[in-house]
């Protein structure tokens, strides 16, 4: 076989093994997951409560606020996440399989990226049950342009959780671990939560302006693969002693 | 390094000494007067940290992916910096605004983006002081992740149209009030030197830090 | 590090896609002020004056200026005197080991 075949071959080859290991991790996840549903429901219920304590900021003389429903979205979405992200890796530093993993002779980078669809996984469970309690109970009209919603939601979702799982996988052996993923966390993602807070509401504003919201939507896939690139870079050396 | 110390302090305490008296003598602004005076530090301020920036995004992944101890040193020093540095930017910026805007803060996208920049190397401090082992290279992270978010700030002025100066001010002050622009020139400049004084007075610092803890680890064995 | 050859390719298209979406925004005529004057346009009552607020910065620049220096003098004393006790402690004949 001649050379260009041979590496092209190996390549294709390196590719599959790198989505099956992601593949298998994921499903890992999925599977311990699935038998309890302990994170799912505790995370879910954590985002209903901060929904309610939020209203009682923004419900004045029993209105919400003009276009409150879509900044209290994301603030729940965040901060279920960091919830989330923070039990999700409990779980692995509580039974040293994180230490395993990286044992394997598989390529780090794909572990990282099986941890961070199992956590996309998790937040958009999650999404789906809190955006139509936002839509309902703050009165925005959050599935007028569902196209629009479904494609923030998702970049929105993917930029914060690869940086949250590149930050809460480094912080695993820190002793102050719970309060710095917060802390280190919020300020890098600021961008995601401003671009999707200013196109939901772009959306949900009328008249929607949509190009308003395409703008925010463009911006937010850029830093998305700025995120991915920067978090699959520094994976490897990060959690290497 | 050590010998260009001195000649370097002297020189920046020089240029600070002049550049009030240029500044209060320079011209003035057509539409605000007085506070303009301000503009020549602030923009300064800002330079310093773009370099702090720079400086410790690099070094950061330089020792990320080398593991070198010198980068690591620089790059703590510059996040330190950038803080300092950040915190004049952001409080003579919030003065100004006081007085040109009419208020102390206001919600458009570069100031949110500068306190965002500030919050993540006050992070970087943060896990540096109270992160435990391997917070060294936690922090490195912070420091990349930081770097890479400048860009969006100062790109950010021009994609969201608000009441913040467009970043086309000095192109079009290079043409009308070419005295102004080589003033804020001169100032930058004289920041510039500062940060890089304050840099290798920092990272001397650092060194007789990892100095004492060699001769800990010696002491123990 | 054929991995990062796709991203950006999916960045080269977003960008792409959206590029028009984005020029046909900013062809939009840019929005009044919203409320804020120019504050040298308000009546003369309602105006500050500029002369403390000037001096107000730059003496927030000495002070941050002169703290840090102080701050970073204070910590070197610390590292050297820890450094002569711990010389002291080992050169009277090698103590403890």
């Amino acid at each position: 076989m001649s050379a260009v075949r041979w590496t092209v071959r190996v390549q294709a080859i390196e590719r599959a093994m790198f989505l099956r290991v992601a593949w298998l991790v994921l499903r890992k996840d999925v599977a311990i997951e699935a038998k309890t549903r302990e994170i799912l429901y505790t995370t879910l219920f954590f985002a209903v409560a901060c929904v309610l304590v939020f209203s009682f900021a923004f419900v004045r003389e029993g209105q919400p606020i003009e276009g409150a429903g879509g900044g209290i979205l994301w603030i729940a979405i965040i901060f279920s996440g960091n919830l989330a992200l923070g039990r999700t890796f409990e779980r692995e530093r509580y039974g040293d399989t994180m230490r395993a993993l990286l044992l394997a002779p598989a390529p780090r980078a794909a572990i990282y990226v099986g941890k961070l669809l199992g956590i996309v996984a998790l937040l958009s469970l999650i999404e789906l049950m809190l955006v139509p309690m936002v839509a309902l109970l703050f009165q925005a009209p959050l599935f007028a342009r569902p196209g629009h919603m479904v494609a923030l939601l998702v970049l929105g979702t993917v930029g914060f959780s690869c940086v949250g799982t590149l930050f809460a996988a480094m912080l695993m052996r820190s002793r102050t671990r719970d309060v710095l993923l917060p802390i280190l966390l919020y300020p890098v993602t600021v961008p995601v939560i401003i671009a999707g807070v200013l196109g939901t509401s772009a959306l949900t504003q009328t008249p929607a302006d949509e190009p308003m919201a395409t703008l925010w939507i463009a911006l937010l896939a850029f830093f998305d693969v700025v995120f991915v690139t920067l978090s699959l870079w520094m994976f490897e050396p990060l959690m290497t002693e | 390094m050590r010998k260009l110390l001195t000649p370097l302090v002297v020189l920046t305490a020089a240029m600070f000494a002049y550049a009030p008296i240029a500044i209060l003598n320079g011209p003035a602004e057509s539409t605000m007067l007085l506070i303009s005076k301000i503009f020549y530090f602030h923009f300064s301020t800002w330079m310093a940290l773009t370099a702090g920036l720079i400086v410790c995004g690099v070094c950061s992944a330089i020792f990320l992916f080398k593991g070198n101890a010198t980068a690591d040193r620089f790059a703590f020093a510059a996040a330190e910096l950038v803080t300092v540095f950040g915190a004049f930017g952001l409080a003579s910026g919030s003065i100004w605004g006081r007085k040109a805007w009419g208020v102390w803060w206001q919600w458009d996208a570069r100031l949110p983006m500068a306190l965002t920049l500030e919050l993540i190397f006050l992070g970087y401090l943060i896990v540096r002081k109270y992160g435990g082992p391997g917070s060294d290279k936690l922090a490195a992270a912070m420091g990349i992740f930081g770097a890479a978010t400048g860009p969006f700030i100062y790109k950010s002025v021009d994609w969201w149209r608000t009441i913040h100066p467009q970043t086309s001010v000095m192109t079009t002050l290079s043409i009308k009030a070419p005295e102004m622009w080589r003033l804020v020139w001169f100032c930058t400049g004289a920041f510039l030197l500062l940060f890089v004084v304050l840099l290798l007075v920092r990272v001397h610092l650092e060194e007789r830090r990892a100095e004492l803890d060699r001769l800990y680890l010696e002491a123990e064995a | 590090m054929n991995i990062f050859r796709w991203p950006a390719a999916v960045a080269v298209m977003a960008l792409l896609l959206t590029a028009p979406a984005v020029l046909a925004v900013q062809q939009q005529p840019p929005p009044a002020n919203e409320g804020f004057v120019q504050a040298n346009d308000l009546p003369a009552t309602e105006q500050l004056p500029a002369a403390p607020l000037v001096v107000a910065a730059y003496s927030i620049f000495l002070v941050l200026i002169f703290g840090y220096v102080w701050s970073i003098a204070r910590r070197l004393n610390t590292v050297e005197r820890e450094m002569r006790t711990l010389e002291q402690r080992q050169s009277p004949g090698g103590v403890r080991r």
